[in-house]
């Protein structure tokens, strides 16, 4: 119940209506949605969480990460790697998987942090290891290399409910993400009212006055990593179950990275519903551009062997522009206080 | 007695400049000091070093008989001292109330109580009608304040204010001034203060050192200094006080 009332707390009457409304329909969404609108809703909570994940450590403690899409690939490949080879349901091989992950992350940190004051090192590491781990992994035969790693799945699996193993049907992947990516919600809610969260936003802001003041900036900013790539390894265990194949050429793909990055500067980076508001508006623009194009080259409007791949990417790219020259704090503080969701002087 | 603070023959240089030499002073456990001298003359790298900011070339910094020459800020600030800088840097993005309960967890046990405790510091420095506003949007003698409420609510034995009454009108700086005294009375904090204005520094300091190029020139009770013909020399050599 604390959970819920922290949740809450800060929202006006008409922000929990418009919430209560929002989290009936997507409860009911698999009763209505066509598998396609599924594939969409499950999809953008999933890229909710990696965004949730990136936002802790940027928008919180101030931490700069372009190859977040290490950590969900790790998490990924482990929890895979380990259900294929002795047979470890994925519910326990989240474990071992998020270790991973997590220590990962803290040997970037502690390589970041320790020797350079700047956060450039950190970021300069972060994706030189997700480039180092892609090229790792298209070498190694037993995690498939570059031909790729399969999970097996038959008819049957994709019926039913086995949160264990992590099979069933569409709707169980889409409440478990959309668990997920609440939880986290409630998570980053909790540890940003916290002694944590107070550290973590002294030292985005300055990390000198806050060292002045007695936070040891090494050990704060490690929490905020093992968090976060925590976070980003649970995700990954997800995607692997969900997609049931993974190729280090789109797992580790940098732009696996931008992806996780574009939620939370459209939403705001630093806001707690940031990441998730522009995932939903970046996610469903993004299938748009997508059909759209689909459409036109069926009806020949534009000549069907056009190569568009890369539109979708352009669209959003243009958006962010958009965002950080007239909006840069993100959009959800400028819609929260324009249909006055928050009461005032709470923060999103 | 020992004294709470003292420093032994500090030396620092940057790149050949000699900003601190043999530097030695003391600060008696209570005591107001104030640290004297024109622009450049090295006040401020003194506080790094006694801070942890900067490693001393030579000498040691000693609080109450330790010796913490060489630890980290926070290292620092958890021996017990508070210190403010001359530079102000607010966490832009926080209120003022948040501002103040980052360095109230240091000695609370929780959340709530912090806040409650930096309550408290905000009043005591006529800010707690800002207190949640974001400190971005401080003017400069508000930020100065906060610098000051946020150094105190860590609970140091010994505060170190780097010009926080830059700025602030006459009337103001006397509030200050009976603030800081009142501190010292009631709970025996010691203060170490770098001030050009001298209207605070006669009416707080019980013993000033003069630094000038880096060194130690003159020191002693102010009534003395005032009339001490090196100091008044390095002042007419310089701008006015
Ligand atoms: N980080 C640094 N790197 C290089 N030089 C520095 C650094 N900090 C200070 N200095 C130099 O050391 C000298 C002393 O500077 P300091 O800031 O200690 O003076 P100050 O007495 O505080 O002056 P003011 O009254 O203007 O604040 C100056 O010449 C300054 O340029
Ligand atoms: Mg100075």
């Amino acid at each position: 119940m604390k959970a819920i009332d922290l949740f809450l707390s800060p929202l006006s009457a008409a922000g929990r209506w418009l919430g209560a409304v929002l989290l009936v329909v997507l409860l009911l969404l698999p009763y209505w949605g066509s598998s396609y609108v599924m594939t969409v809703a499950t999809t953008v909570f999933y890229l909710a969480l990696v965004g949730q994940s990136w936002n802790l450590m940027l928008g919180f403690a101030g931490l700069l990460s372009i190859g977040h899409a290490l950590f969900v690939g790790v998490g990924a490949y482990a929890s895979a790697y380990l259900f294929s080879a002795i047979g470890l349901p994925p519910a326990i091989g989240v474990v071992p998987a998020v270790a991973l992950a997590v220590l990962i992350g803290l040997l970037i940190g502690y390589l970041g942090f320790r020797f350079a004051i700047g956060g450039v090192y950190f970021a300069l590491l972060t994706i030189a290891f997700a480039e180092f781990v892609r090229i790792v992994v298209d070498h190694v035969p037993w995690l498939g290399a570059t031909e790729g790693f399969f999970l097996k799945v038959s008819a049957a699996d994709r019926h039913g409910i086995d949160l264990a193993n992590l099979r069933g049907a569409p709707e169980m992947y889409y409440y478990l993400i959309m668990a997920l990516a609440l939880g986290a919600l409630v998570l980053c809610r909790y540890l940003l009212r916290s002694r944590l969260g107070y550290y973590w936003q002294a030292i985005r802001d300055d990390p000198e006055a806050a060292e002045a003041l007695g936070i040891n900036l090494l050990r704060y900013r490690m929490y905020a990593v093992a968090i976060s790539s925590g976070m980003a390894g649970v995700a990954g265990v997800f995607y692997a179950f969900y997609q049931n194949s993974l190729f280090p050429e789109i797992v580790f793909n940098i732009e696996r990275s931008i992806e996780a990055t574009l939620g939370s500067i459209v939403g705001g980076v630093g806001t707690l519903f940031g990441p998730i508001f522009g995932t939903f508006i970046l996610t469903p623009l993004g299938e748009f551009v997508t059909e759209g194009i689909d459409l036109l080259k069926h009806w020949r409007v534009i000549d069907p062997e056009t190569k568009l791949d890369g539109l979708k990417l352009l669209v959003w790219s243009f958006i962010v522009v958009l965002i950080v020259l007239f909006k840069p704090t993100g959009l959800w503080p400028w819609v929260c206080h324009r249909l006055r969701l928050t009461r005032p002087g709470a923060e999103g | 007695m020992v004294p709470l603070l003292r420093v032994e023959g500090v030396s620092k240089s940057f790149r050949g400049l000699l900003a601190l030499n043999d530097v030695s002073f003391d600060v008696v456990e209570r005591g107001i000091a104030a640290l004297i001298g024109p622009n450049g003359a090295g006040k401020t790298t003194l506080f790094n070093v006694i801070a942890g900011v900067f490693r001393p070339d030579r000498g040691a910094v000693r609080l109450g008989g330790a010796d913490i020459t060489g630890r980290r800020p926070d290292q620092i600030c958890h021996a017990g001292i508070g210190r403010t800088f001359q530079l102000v840097k607010p966490f832009a993005q926080m209120t003022v109330l948040e501002n103040v309960t980052v360095a109230a967890l240091h000695g609370a046990r929780s959340v709530a109580e912090a806040k409650a405790a930096a309550r408290g510091f905000l009043e005591l420095l006529e800010l707690d009608t800002r207190a949640g506003q974001h400190a971005a949007n401080l003017t400069l003698p508000d930020r100065k304040r906060l610098e000051v409420a946020r150094a105190l609510a860590t609970g140091p034995r010994l505060l170190l204010l780097d010009e926080v009454m830059a700025g602030l009108r006459p009337s103001e700086t006397d509030r200050m001034v009976a603030t800081l005294r009142r501190l010292r009375d009631e709970t025996g904090l010691t203060i170490l203060l770098i001030e050009h204005v001298m209207r605070a520094v006669m009416a707080l300091s019980e013993r000033i050192t003069v630094l000038h190029h880096g060194e130690k020139i003159s020191e002693g009770a102010p009534e003395r200094i005032v009339r001490d013909p090196a100091v008044l020399e390095c002042y007419l050599g310089d701008q006015e006080p």
